[in-house]
């Protein structure tokens, strides 16, 4: 167990790097730094000025070099001109005496992400207010998925064929075939516009990120639970009707134990190891229906961040987010991997 | 001109039809109860050789169920018939049933046809014993005809890109101020903020939405097979490399993936076409295995079938990758031209579609490759690639299929997302995904700029994955 633990998490530090790698190679791309360029200095430069603003900002290197300063194993970069130095490390500009003083390392293993040109503030305070309020959110979606898609699973697959087991599989089938963007868009029309005049709720989240309320917070929610709540509860059906074909369910029910006992206490607990694993494994499209959801009812989240940080080409804070997104992903497989190991002791043993 | 309302003269089926719907809603919940506390009908065969039939409120309450659902089932096929007959007189309802005049007939076409020679037609045949595949499939081949006859423009009633002033915002079934001569005279589900009839761009994206995704997930699939039947078969290094890069494109947040590809900036630097170099040769790399696998050792047969198919492919292949003015532009028999933002919009659906489906097959190779047909057709001396190819892969058809149903619909979801996120197509495109997101600003006071778009995008997954469904039972029972 703890040799496969290594092992994975070895594998895991290796996509990480190589994925960060590929952000940072595809945002360090020539049209994107001039784009960075004109929107930081004015959108007029000429091209000479555009390629003397990213020398003095030290993004003419090469990449490997920049990706190495990110990382922090290779000494920032520093740019002398009559007024003083600047660098990476180096706040400002600031005299040679101060340049001298500063550390010489100052990347993502030092705890340094970076300063975000989009927001102009520390990526890692960004990241984090930001990942908070996202945190909250997906408490909530959580909070309302697991236990939705899990009885609607278990109901529907006690009984494989019956009229429950039709009715919630068409209920799951339908959440699963609406996305994020069409389902908001509804729920939005009919519970929070003038038109539909229910107004039971608020169209936007905004107030959420200081005050939730059911009324402001309950439709992101909603929206972001439905869309993943059908394909776990088909999970669990599926493994719910395998369960319960199974020769002890038939034992149990000869010997003439009630069927909610038999469901209860003997299939339960079988039927939800293969849902736990789906649920973990959910969580990249969670991220995904997160940045769906945050645009639409203008939440300030990580999503917000991904997009606001995409559209303006913000490098450094794009890398964070991506090493968040990433690292959530895998960790979740590993979370899943060793969870599933764990509950099924049919593995565990062999 | 007095605005159309929604049903107009067969208003009168209206208490009918809400009556209906409230006693079908009201059974289903009844039906769903009594399901869960008693045990339904049941037939007990006794000692004398005759049966008894046990019904259960259940029992009836079913029946309830399926009366109340065939009544509404025929009084909206009444609300269509009766309004491919009476079109304007019948309201918006009827307007847009008559619009759909050729899908109809189509469709009452395929449908006859299939079902008349159900038997002879395979795992095709099979769907029509299946009601919910039934269902799906007239779903799918609704939105299929829809964009095929809108393509052809048979159904759109105004020219989806055009502005006709007066018309900004307005509600169903408002009239055109001074309609020009033969022009229609209604905007049948309203207008748009920029004055564009919402029906017409409705009709028109289900083409534009068509166009793609299922061509993007055929690419996707001949990569995925390429690349996964070997993974499977072979196993060992080979399968890791390829497992650790599909892994590395699947641990990517989907949205980050495409706000990193499909920018202006991305496609000046040709990337995309670069990667639709590697991604389009796939197909040509996989026909020319599976005829050359077969035909090795015939090589007259080989040749001709080579040719024949891997000429058109190559040249396609070509001016697919080829355009004027880009980084890739050599080749002087420049077919077609794809606009750098849709290729993009395509080679990054692909992209993102197919380290699944390679996982798949891998999954599904590595289980067949042990059973005896493989084993007696490696004693043969048969070549790697014709066991996987001819007989690895005809053999995971049935779920695989299945998957490709699910898939489109996923990529129409993918697709969706990029235009809501104003992304790849071009900003006037009247695909889904970009209607819906153009109508969503203004969705607190108007509602039906969103709404149906979002409707049709909604039906045609679900149609998807009902289809879908159908076909995994009958390949299982198959």
């Amino acid at each position: 167990m703890g040799l496969f633990i290594l092992r994975r998490t070895a594998v895991m530090l290796l996509t990480a790097l190589c994925l960060t790698f590929i952000v940072f190679s595809l945002t360090n791309l020539f049209p994107n730094l001039e784009k960075l360029a004109k929107t930081q200095g004015n959108f007029r430069m000429s091209d000479e000025a555009v390629v003397s603003w990213l020398e003095k900002n030290g993004y003419m290197q090469p990449v490997f070099a920049k990706y190495g300063q990110w990382l922090g194993v290779v000494p920032g970069w520093t740019y002398e001109t009559d007024e003083g130095v600047t660098g990476r490390c180096i706040i400002g500009t600031v005299d040679a005496d101060v340049a001298s003083q500063a550390p010489q390392l100052c990347g993502i293993l030092q705890g340094n992400w970076g300063h975000s040109t989009r927001f102009k503030a520390d990526v890692g305070e960004i990241v984090q207010t930001r990942l908070s309020n996202t945190g909250y959110l997906m408490m909530w979606v959580l909070v309302l998925m697991i236990p939705l898609a899990l009885i609607t699973g278990v109901l529907a697959g006690m009984r494989e064929g019956s009229i429950t087991d039709r009715v919630l599989s068409t209920f799951s089938i339908v959440t699963t075939a609406t996305p994020e963007y069409v389902s908001g868009v509804v729920f939005i029309a009919i519970f929070a516009s003038s038109t539909a005049g229910l107004k039971w709720f608020k169209g936007t989240a905004t107030g959420a990120m200081e005050n939730p309320t059911f009324e402001n917070f309950f439709l992101p929610v909603l929206t972001i639970a439905l869309y993943a709540m059908g394909y776990i509860a088909r999970m669990t059906r599926a493994s719910m009707t395998e369960v319960m074909t199974a020769q002890y369910i038939r034992t149990a029910r000869l010997k003439g134990v009630s069927f909610p006992n038999i469901v209860i206490k003997h299939a339960l607990r079988n039927a939800l190891i293969a849902p736990f694993t789906v649920i973990m494994l959910q969580f990249p499209w969670l991220l995904n229906g997160v940045v769906i959801v945050e645009t639409l009812f203008n939440y300030k989240g990580f999503g917000w961040a991904l997009v606001e940080a995409a559209s303006n080409n913000d490098i450094e804070l794009l890398l964070a987010i991506s090493v968040v997104s990433v690292v959530v992903v895998l960790l979740t497989q590993l979370l899943s991997d060793i969870g599933y190991v764990f509950l099924n002791p049919r593995i565990r043993i062999s | 001109m007095e605005p159309l309302s929604w049903t107009g003269s067969i208003a009168f089926l209206n208490p009918i039809l809400m009556l209906s719907f409230g006693l079908l809603a009201a059974s289903i919940i009844i039906w769903v109860c009594l399901n869960i506390v008693t045990s339904g009908s049941k037939t007990t065969y006794n000692n004398d050789a005759t049966t008894t039939f046990t019904a259960s409120p259940a029992a009836f309450s079913s029946f309830s169920v399926r009366l109340f659902f065939f009544t509404s089932a025929a009084l909206i096929t009444a609300y269509l018939v009766l309004g491919m007959f009476m079109g304007l007189t019948a309201g918006i309802v009827g307007a847009m049933a008559q619009q759909f005049i050729p899908v109809w007939i189509a469709l009452a076409a395929i449908f006859a046809l299939s079902i008349i020679f159900k038997r002879k037609l395979g795992l095709y045949g099979k769907l029509f014993d299946n009601q919910v595949g039934m269902i799906g499939y007239a779903i799918v081949m609704f939105w299929i005809l829809t964009g095929i006859f809108a393509a052809m423009d048979l159904i759109a009633t105004h020219d989806p890109l055009a502005q006709i002033s007066g018309m900004k915002n307005k509600v169903p079934g408002t009239a055109l101020r001074d309609p020009k001569d033969g022009a229609y005279a209604y905007y049948l589900l309203g207008g748009d903020n920029l004055a564009r009839d919402v029906f017409s761009r409705m009709v028109t994206g289900a083409s534009e939405v068509l166009k793609y995704a299922p061509l993007a997930t055929l690419f996707a699939f001949m990569v995925g097979i390429t690349l996964g039947l070997p993974a499977g078969y072979y196993g060992g290094k080979l399968d890791l490399v390829i497992s650790f890069l599909a892994n590395l494109i699947l641990a990517f947040p989907v949205i980050l993936l495409f706000y990193l590809l499909v920018t202006p900036e991305i496609v000046a630097t040709g990337l995309p076409q670069y990667m639709a170099v590697i991604l389009f040769s796939f197909p040509i790399a996989f026909f020319a295995v599976l005829l050359n696998s077969r035909y090795r050792t015939q090589p007259v047969k080989n040749a001709v079938w080579l040719t024949i198919v891997l000429l058109p492919l190559v040249l396609m292949y070509l001016s697919l990758i080829n355009e004027k003015g880009s980084k890739i532009d050599f080749w002087p028999l420049d077919l077609f031209d794809i606009p750098g933002g849709v290729l993009v919009v395509f080679v990054s659906v692909v992209f993102v579609n197919s380290p699944t489906v390679f996982r798949i097959v891998r999954g599904l190779t590595m289980d067949i490759k042990t059973r005896d047909y493989v084993a007696a057709a490696q004693t043969r001396g048969e070549s790697p690639w014709y066991i996987m190819l001819w007989e690895i892969l005809p053999n995971v058809r049935g779920p695989l299929i299945v998957d490709f149903c699910l898939r489109i619909g996923y990529t129409i979801i993918l697709l969706g997302t990029l235009g809501f996120f104003g992304l790849g197509l071009p900003p006037e495109s009247p695909d889904w995904g970009s209607t819906i997101n153009d109508g969503r600003k203004l969705l607190a006071i108007y509602l039906h700029p969103a709404l149906p778009p979002a409707f049709a995008l909604m039906t045609l997954v679900l149609g998807l994955n009902l289809l879908a469904d159908g076909l995994r039972e009958e390949s299982l029972n198959d």
